[in-house]
């Protein structure tokens, strides 16, 4: 036996939509919309706190205090020359991953992952325990070139480069993946060895991915906090990092924590829309 | 088949890839166009991309202008940058990053010129093939036919000995596909290398090519002229292509026994042992009766399966012994009240039979 619902009221308004596009009715049910308002207030509650917070009306002075300037300035030379580092180095590695073939290339595709899921904390011990004055590379470098890294602006930007270099990676590997290697074998037939081929024609085409993956993986070198405080320390100036500064002041000075906050969340928006083309439409491929 | 010494290009060669096995021994004379005809899956790019270098041989060897470019046995083998040959693919692959004139100047580039020196060298083609309003455009922006002239182009602008053409106007529509095909048949012919043109379209092959092979499942068929095979069709395939009846039989002076059913009488020329018969489908004549008063020898019943409207005549598809395809005036189905079921007698004159032996398959 069949149950038949009875009538229901169609808006003038709805009528037109379904008129026009098709499709059946496009009310949440209560079970779905009740728990997705709870996870729109958690996500947006906490941002709109540090907006209804802000000390707006001497932003400029919370921010000039000498130790914000120079965490700033670290900062964002810090994580600019991570991403330079990790486009020399991780987009041969990405090509290596993508179009070669070697025993252990899983395990070695798999250890370069796993500092996306690595708490970076870990990432920071493990570059300690490599790196510093007693570590077992560090050793060799304090004995051989008088180098020590730990605590410098250089153990900054390889803590960062350990956590963010994954990000440049893997996106990289995908596009190389997903390329139409089609082009590759003109420009074989063409006279082109391999590294003019990688040159001129599989760097190009995959030019739109190695930029999203440039900005993710700038956007998260900024943001490195746990790697970095473990290996590098907090000394203002030296390897005092945006995050680490918020951190501190929090305790000291609430008003430029949450000026330094500000302009994290400004930058974190500024990556969303340079990647709204990738990531805003809904999973499609563009 | 041997070749050596040959200036031209050859190959005797066997490419296996999982199950499949390409085996070929053909040869290309410089200033020949030699055509590559076979349905899909047959190992038509499969033996492009072997003469390119894309993809190694498993056995035998492609010789160039004398030159070892892949031999298994010895284990020789020319990487495709280091051929000079010039490959236009069947969606041609144009670089969308680059410009028409930067497509274009491309291999002169690879193979070691200056930027300014590549982009001269380009722009003699690109004036070469009327591309000169075009060189600054993204490929994105391109027609068809366009495209297809920038790709011969940049396939041109490398210099090469060897011009490979897969499936080149494939991609076009009906409409701009005769005028690319009349321009493209200018260019082969002022190319001075030999030259191997893939296609599965037997109207290109037959305009384009001097000379056809037909390869089904990875072997040839039929090699020859053009107008040789188009007028006896070694199998089905090639018949279809051109639309011909064709039957296989044993021939006993002027009386051939067809192997699927059904005699045919023919001219003798004192021919013994397997034929091959092919008929025009506007050869055979078709009545409602038996047809009483004829010179024609050959008469038998047949059932109407089918019935086709081509441009200005009606394909019937007949079965008998032997069935066949036949075309008529649609004035000839109308006055005859021709439908499918429709019991009819078909006649054909024993001077329509293109009588053929199979030895003569890899001849012309």
């Amino acid at each position: 036996m069949v149950t038949r619902t009875a009538p229901s009221h169609l808006t003038a308004r709805e009528r037109a939509r379904r008129t026009a596009r098709g499709g059946a009715s496009r009310s949440v049910p209560a079970p779905l919309l009740a728990p997705a308002l709870i996870a729109v207030a958690f996500l947006v509650l906490p941002l709109a706190g540090l907006l209804i917070r802000a000390p707006w009306g001497h932003l400029r002075a919370a921010l000039s205090g000498s130790d914000a300037t120079q965490a700033l300035v670290l900062s964002l030379w810090t994580a600019t020359v991570t991403t330079g580092i990790s486009l020399v180095i991780g987009v041969p590695l990405a090509w290596v991953l993508a179009r070669s073939s070697f025993p252990g290339q899983r395990l070695l595709r798999a250890l370069v992952t796993l500092p996306l899921v690595l708490p970076p904390v870990v990432g920071g011990v493990a570059l300690l325990l490599a790196f510093s004055r007693v570590g077992f590379v560090g050793r060799y470098l304090d004995d051989w070139f008088g180098l020590t890294i730990p605590f410098t602006p250089l153990a900054v930007v390889m803590a960062e480069t350990f956590v963010a270099m994954p990000f440049l990676i893997i996106t990289v590997e995908g596009a190389l993946r997903s390329a139409d290697q089609g082009f590759e074998e003109a420009a074989a037939t063409l006279g082109a060895k391999r590294m003019t081929v990688f040159r001129r024609v599989t760097v190009p085409l995959v030019a739109p991915s190695l930029g999203a993956g440039a900005v993710l993986c700038w956007a998260r070198a900024l943001g490195e906090f746990g790697a970095t405080i473990t290996f590098a320390g907090s000394f203002p100036g030296q390897t005092e990092t945006m995050p680490i500064a918020v951190y501190y002041a929090l305790e000291t000075d609430p008003n430029t924590a949450i000026a330094l906050s500000l302009v994290l969340l400004l930058v974190s928006v500024m990556v969303l829309v340079s990647l709204r083309d990738r990531w805003l439409r809904g999973g499609s491929l563009q | 088949m041997t070749h050596e010494g040959s200036d031209g290009l050859v190959v005797d060669a066997e490419v296996r890839r999982g199950s499949f096995t390409l085996a070929v021994s053909l040869a290309a004379a410089p200033g020949q166009v030699l055509g590559v005809l076979g349905p899909n899956g047959a190992g038509k790019s499969t033996l492009l991309s072997a003469v390119a270098g894309l993809t190694p041989v498993s056995a035998g060897r492609i010789m160039l202008a004398g030159q070892v470019m892949d031999d298994a046995d010895a284990g020789t083998f020319v990487e495709a940058s280091g051929r000079p040959v010039g490959f236009v693919f069947q969606n041609y692959r144009l670089f969308p990053h680059l410009t028409v004139a930067e497509n274009v100047a491309f291999s002169p580039r690879a193979r070691g010129l200056g930027k300014r020196a590549a982009r001269s060298a380009a722009s003699h083609w690109i004036d070469r093939l009327r591309l000169t309003d075009l060189a600054d455009r993204k490929p994105g922006q391109l027609s068809g036919g366009q495209a297809q002239r920038v790709a011969l182009a940049r396939a041109l602008a490398g210099q090469p000995t060897l011009l490979l053409l897969d499936e080149p106007l494939s991609a076009l529509d009906a409409g701009t596909r005769l005028d690319v095909q009349a321009e493209l048949k200018r260019h082969l012919a002022e190319f001075t290398g030999p030259c191997l043109l893939v296609t599965h379209d037997p109207l290109e092959a037959l305009v384009l090519a001097d000379q056809l092979i037909v390869l089904e499942g990875g072997r040839i068929v039929q090699d020859g002229t053009p107008a040789h095979i188009a007028r006896r069709p070694a199998t089905d395939y090639v018949a279809k292509l051109v639309g011909l009846n064709l039957y296989a039989g044993h021939a006993d002076g002027s009386q051939v026994a067809l192997t699927g059913g059904g005699a045919f009488v023919v001219p003798d020329q004192g021919q013994h042992g397997d034929v091959l018969i092919a008929v025009r489908p506007s050869a055979v004549v078709v009545s409602n009766q038996r047809p009483q008063r004829s010179s024609a020898r050959n008469t038998w019943p047949a059932k109407i399966a089918g019935l086709t409207l081509l441009a200005d005549r009606v394909r019937l598809d007949l079965d008998g012994q032997p069935s066949a395809l036949v075309d008529v005036t649609p004035a000839a189905v109308a006055e005859l009240s021709l439908e499918a079921g429709s019991q009819v007698w078909l006649t054909v004159k024993a001077t329509e039979l293109e009588v053929y032996n199979h030895d003569h398959i890899r001849t012309g």
